[in-house]
């Protein structure tokens, strides 16, 4: 069994500023996250009309994934079933299940209640990229790196998946941070083995900014 | 007619986060569903939250929402024979 793999790429969205494999690529400060998520989208020239009726912890995750695989993903490489996506965060889809909340008092919003499940947001990558793959959506009150590890490695290790997005993607109100990295079986140019220490090293990036 | 159709046009676009769409954009006799506007099945029932809330009409036949809701005209019709109805 192939017990190493890397990661080979990441990007991090907090404090308003987009960083993709460390180095910040966006920043836009002063604005409320909506019109940050606008910036970003509008900032990398992406053309999705769907983005626009995405709610904010789908906006954020789709945004950090089309970072993270700009130039750095060889999609030829792989079969839609081999590419999976495990995420995580501590809100799970509060902030959109209090918003929905609250047009349930008139008349309640059939857009809104699409996306009071936080796996939506695996759902709008997938469909943005075909992938096809496990996938799992885990809520804990901080980033769990030790698992994150654990639990991607035994999908690709077990041959059920050949390459994964994984991380961190949590809003709630006005808080927000999102730590993607993309995991594959072969080195690439920069890229880092998978090991929680550098998981949490690039985390820290977020927590610190 | 013209007026509310342009009105619709500006409650679509507003009701269904269209931000990449301009009123201008959308054709009186346009489909609003697949091969036209794209819009899809959950964009259905905002169209019927927006009749809800702007016209103060309940659709009382779900299988008459794809004749109301085929084009921004189709729409603006159903709105007109409603209130004549109840005026």
């Amino acid at each position: 069994m192939k017990t190493e793999n890397y990661i080979t790429a990441s990007c991090v969205i907090n404090n308003n500023i987009v960083y993709k494999n460390g180095q910040p690529l966006f920043e836009e400060s002063g604005l409320e996250l909506p019109e940050f998520l606008l910036a970003v989208y509008r900032h990398f020239e992406l053309q999705y009309p769907k983005f626009h009726k995405m709610d904010n912890l789908s906006k954020l995750g789709w945004l950090a994934n089309e970072v993270l695989l700009q130039d750095n993903f060889d999609k030829e490489k792989y079969k839609p079933e081999d590419v999976g996506i495990v995420l995580s965060n501590a809100n799970a889809s509060l902030d959109t299940d209090i918003k929905y909340y609250e047009t349930t008092k008139t008349i309640a919003s059939p857009a809104q209640f699409v996306y009071t499940l936080p796996n939506i947001v695996i759902g709008e990558i997938s469909i943005r990229h075909c992938f096809k793959g496990e996938n799992a959506f885990f809520i804990s009150e901080e980033f769990d790196a030790g698992f994150i590890e654990q639990y991607v490695s035994n999908l690709i290790n077990n041959n059920i998946l050949q390459c994964c997005i994984c991380g961190w993607v949590d809003v709630f109100d006005s808080r927000y941070n999102a730590t993607l990295f993309l995991i594959e079986k072969d080195k690439s140019a920069n890229s880092v083995n998978f090991a929680k220490e550098n998981l949490n090293k690039i985390h820290q990036l977020k927590l610190s900014a | 007619m013209e007026k509310l159709m342009s009105d619709l046009k500006t409650q679509i676009i507003a009701q269904l986060n269209l931000q990449d769409t301009k009123p201008e954009d959308i054709g009186d006799d346009q489909p609003l569903f697949i091969e036209g506007l794209g819009l899809d099945s959950i964009d259905a029932l905002e169209l019927i939250v927006l009749l809800q809330q702007q016209y103060k009409i309940k659709l009382s036949n779900a299988e008459d929402g794809p004749k109301v809701f085929k084009t921004v005209r189709t729409m603006a019709e159903y709105i007109t024979a409603h209130q004549a109805q109840n005026a």
